[in-house]
């Protein structure tokens, strides 16, 4: 067997998974209404296809791709277009979106796989049908998947990497995909590494998943998924980091404001796998997800499969969360996730979990920086955070460029570590929007 | 729909939503329970004089700290970070058992006050406060600050057969003596090695018991509040010096080098400094490179001033200087950035 593989740095929070690990993906009832933000991905927002008062059904085509760099948003429910405005987005601002109103019949448009089988089809076809299906990567960041797919014809990919690590704390919503849709999401990996071109197919699963893991182990014997093998890694945050999981997986380093197929790699969440399974064997494009419900103001954690577009408030009550108790609800998982105070944004296709939490701020009495070097050594990209967290105190941008703040991914292990409890990804963030303005302005004056 | 609009309570912040456990006051804490052996260890070999010494050192510190955060920069009090405390325990581990108990006191004062709390208090301090206050007191009265009465169980310099002419020094001092005056050969120094592994010699109250302040790193190491990287150098250093400029033999393979190596890092405040003093957190470098070269320099500057230098000690001194190249080392031990393309 493999042995085991990590990266360099990063940090041990409790997984505190125990929650929601063992229990199996529901389905959510679809709510009365649904909210589709027409931007649900990194790249242009999507061009609005639907009327007002015009009836739809499920996987119609809401919003059309708005360019390359840009995916189409289905509708989940079917039903009538209550109105085309501005509605509350998880990521904060108010966004264009469609809202619809559910008539419940679940009437859906008809199905189209792909016309042949997958292992048939060229290249162009199977990312025209993954870029039709409204398919962006499910781990959090929202890249549409099609792009990752049609690398420069320069760059040769080699390596597919299937991202199960979901090593951030509370989220077991992959870990059930892998245990539930094991062939499925194999599937998935099988198609994604057929159109790459690649002779390496990875899965990647951390340790504190032995069930996903054996299971896996199991069902890669078979012949048919021959062509991708299973890599155990350490379970360290942030081994699911693009860049962390390619150290791990392949030894190779993703140079700096590089991206992966740089190093000849592609990175596919679980989740993503799936979906492009979906797409091109059953032809349902992506309008539902799953989404873990879980913290300690949760009667009920689940891992749900939720419409997108659902309100986070539909979700939150299905599962009984005590709004009372809740001082805090993130978006994601507990170290990159963002808190939301709006319980009628949606879910939308990166929402992997909702956290609940009962802490306003975890270490709220913060102390001097000490000079420990903890947040240095947790850095999983050799940075300093204390010392870029003290540029940007004093506002010197430049050093803290100097230092490479632009290459932190903010993942939070030295905010995490600190023992002064110093906000240090909130600095950096702050040094990051800051250089990027003086950096903007720059460009604007030559 | 009819939506209650009942005011958000959701809090919102930047992430990482989550922290761990470990805070200031924690490390502050788990430092002084790591001290706990040496101070037994000195209470067992200096009597009851090193509580009343270590006590005072305590009070003027923490009193210092209070009394300037108050009522000078009338802000809270910053004393529950306990970093004090370690001070006035720090202090007090490096002053001789006899030192009138009035010098303790003003040591204190001088170790927060100006080691510590003019330049902004903990974390903006540049040199080690307890060793400020040691080297003010050593350069005010340094008749008292050398002078060491034997254990109570009447050992000074830990050598079998004492020669009147250094009856009353320290084992290093004893060491330079018999080098200087050519009875280094008459000597038994490898007789002292198991005095200095217990602490049954004359010196500093809390630098004298290698094995209790190697029970506290222990420790330290095990909670990863301290690294190997400052201390294995600093020691490492140190040793392989004397090893080679041993001043006795140039035959480094011969017991007497060997002895004298291990002699001299288990003799004065070595092991103190390396395990406690250099490692503090806030005055010095960040990563682990800037670490190794620290170590490095402090060791070489031990090795200068025990060799060439007036005294025949140089620990704090040693220290003290590199904490002043800190920010300096900081600067250039930059660690290599993930995926740094080479230009």
């Amino acid at each position: 067997m493999f042995g085991k593989v990590s990266f360099k740095g990063g940090v041990h929070p409790p997984h505190s998974k125990k929650q929601t690990e063992t229990v199996a993906i529901e389905t959510l009832p679809a709510p009365e209404k649904v909210i589709i933000p027409l931007s649900m991905h990194i790249g242009a927002p999507s061009k609005i296809a639907v009327k007002r008062g015009e009836s739809v059904k499920i996987g119609q085509i809401l919003a059309e791709s708005g360019g390359f760099v840009s995916v189409p948003a289905h509708s989940s429910v079917s039903g009538k277009v209550l109105s085309i405005g501005n509605f509350p987005h998880p990521l904060g601002q108010n966004i264009t979106a469609v809202e619809i109103e559910n008539d419940n019949q679940d009437d859906a448009v008809a199905t189209e796989p792909l016309d042949k089988d997958w292992r048939e089809a060229a290249p162009g076809e199977i990312i025209q049908k993954i870029n039709s299906s409204g398919i962006v990567g499910l781990g959090g960041a929202s890249f549409p998947t099609h792009v990752k797919l049609s690398p420069p014809s320069d760059k040769k990919i080699d390596t597919l990497i299937i991202n199960g690590a979901e090593c951030e704390p509370f989220l077991t919503a992959d870990h059930r995909v892998i245990l539930e849709k094991t062939e499925e999401f194999l599937t998935g990996a099988l198609i994604l590494k057929k159109t790459l071109g690649a002779n390496d197919g990875i899965i990647a699963i951390e340790d504190n998943k032995p069930d996903a893991l054996a299971l896996v182990n199991k069902t890669l014997q078979d012949s048919k998924f021959s062509a991708l093998r299973l890599v155990t890694m350490h379970t360290k945050y942030p081994q699911g980091g693009e860049k962390q999981l390619i150290s791990a997986a392949t030894k190779r380093e993703v140079p700096s404001g590089g991206l992966p197929m740089d190093v000849g790699c592609v990175v596919q969440n679980v989740g993503t796998a799936l979906a492009v399974y979906e797409a091109v064997c059953t032809g349902t494009p992506l309008y539902q997800r799953v989404v873990t419900v879980t913290g300690p103001t949760v009667a009920k954690p689940a891992n749900l499969l939720v419409r997108i577009g659902t309100p986070i408030r539909n979700v939150l009550e299905h599962c009984g969360v005590d709004l009372t108790k809740t001082k805090k609800l993130i978006i994601g998982g507990p170290m990159m996730g963002l808190a939301q105070p709006e319980l009628d944004a949606p879910v939308i296709k990166s929402t992997s979990g909702l956290l609940t939490s009962m802490e306003i701020h975890p270490g709220v009495k913060s102390y001097n920086c000490i000079s420990c070097g903890k947040c240095a050594t947790a850095c999983p990209i050799n940075l300093v955070p204390s010392l870029l967290a003290r540029y940007v105190e004093k506002d010197l941008y430049e050093d803290a460029l100097d230092w490479n703040a632009l290459d932190c991914m903010e993942c939070g292990s030295c905010a995490y570590v600190c023992p002064s409890k110093i906000n240090l990804v909130h600095f950096i963030k702050l040094g990051k929007y800051h250089i990027n303005a003086i950096k903007k302005a720059a460009s604007k004056k030559e | 729909m009819a939506e209650e609009t009942a005011p958000s309570m959701l809090h919102v912040s930047t992430s990482p939503h989550i922290r761990h456990n470990e805070t200031v006051p924690s490390i502050m804490l788990f430092v002084i329970i790591a001290l706990v052996p040496s101070f037994i260890a000195s209470v067992w070999f200096f009597g009851i004089r090193s509580i009343i010494l270590t006590l005072v050192s305590i009070l003027f510190c923490v009193a210092t700290e209070w009394v300037i955060v108050r009522f000078l920069l009338k802000k809270p009090s910053t004393l529950s970070d306990y970093s004090a405390i370690l001070t006035g325990i720090l202090l007090a581990f490096n002053l001789p058992p006899d030192l009138p108990l009035w010098m303790a006191a003003l040591g204190g004062v001088v170790a927060i006050g100006i080691g510590k709390m003019a330049f902004g208090g903990l974390g903006n301090n540049f040199i080690n406060p307890a060793l400020a206050g040691r080297a003010f007191l050593l350069a005010s009265y340094p008749a008292a600050m050398t002078t060491f009465c034997p254990t109570r169980q009447g050992s000074i310099n830990g050598l079998a057969q004492p020669i009147d002419a250094i009856s009353q020094a320290t084992p290093l001092a004893a060491f330079k003596e018999s080098l200087a005056n050519g009875t280094f050969q008459a000597l038994d120094f490898q007789a002292a090695i198991p005095n200095l592994l217990t602490g049954n010699v004359g010196g500093c109250i809390g630098e004298t018991s290698a094995i209790a302040l190697l029970i506290g790193a222990a420790i330290l190491w095990y909670k990863r509040i301290i690294g190997f990287s400052i201390t294995m150098t600093y020691i490492g250093v140190v040793f392989l010096l004397f090893w080679i400029f041993n001043g006795v033999t140039s035959d480094i393979l011969s017991s007497d080098a060997l002895i004298i190596a291990t002699f001299q890092i288990f003799s004065g405040g070595l092991m103190l400094g390396a395990l406690f003093m250099a490692t503090d957190m806030v005055t010095s470098p960040i990563t682990t490179k800037g670490r190794i070269i620290f170590g490095i320099g402090c060791g070489v500057l031990t090795f200068l001033i025990r060799k060439f230098g007036g005294y025949p000690e140089g620990v704090s001194y040693s220290i003290l200087l590199m904490n002043l190249v800190v920010p300096l080392i900081d600067r250039y031990s930059r660690p290599r950035l993930y995926g740094k393309v080479s230009a």
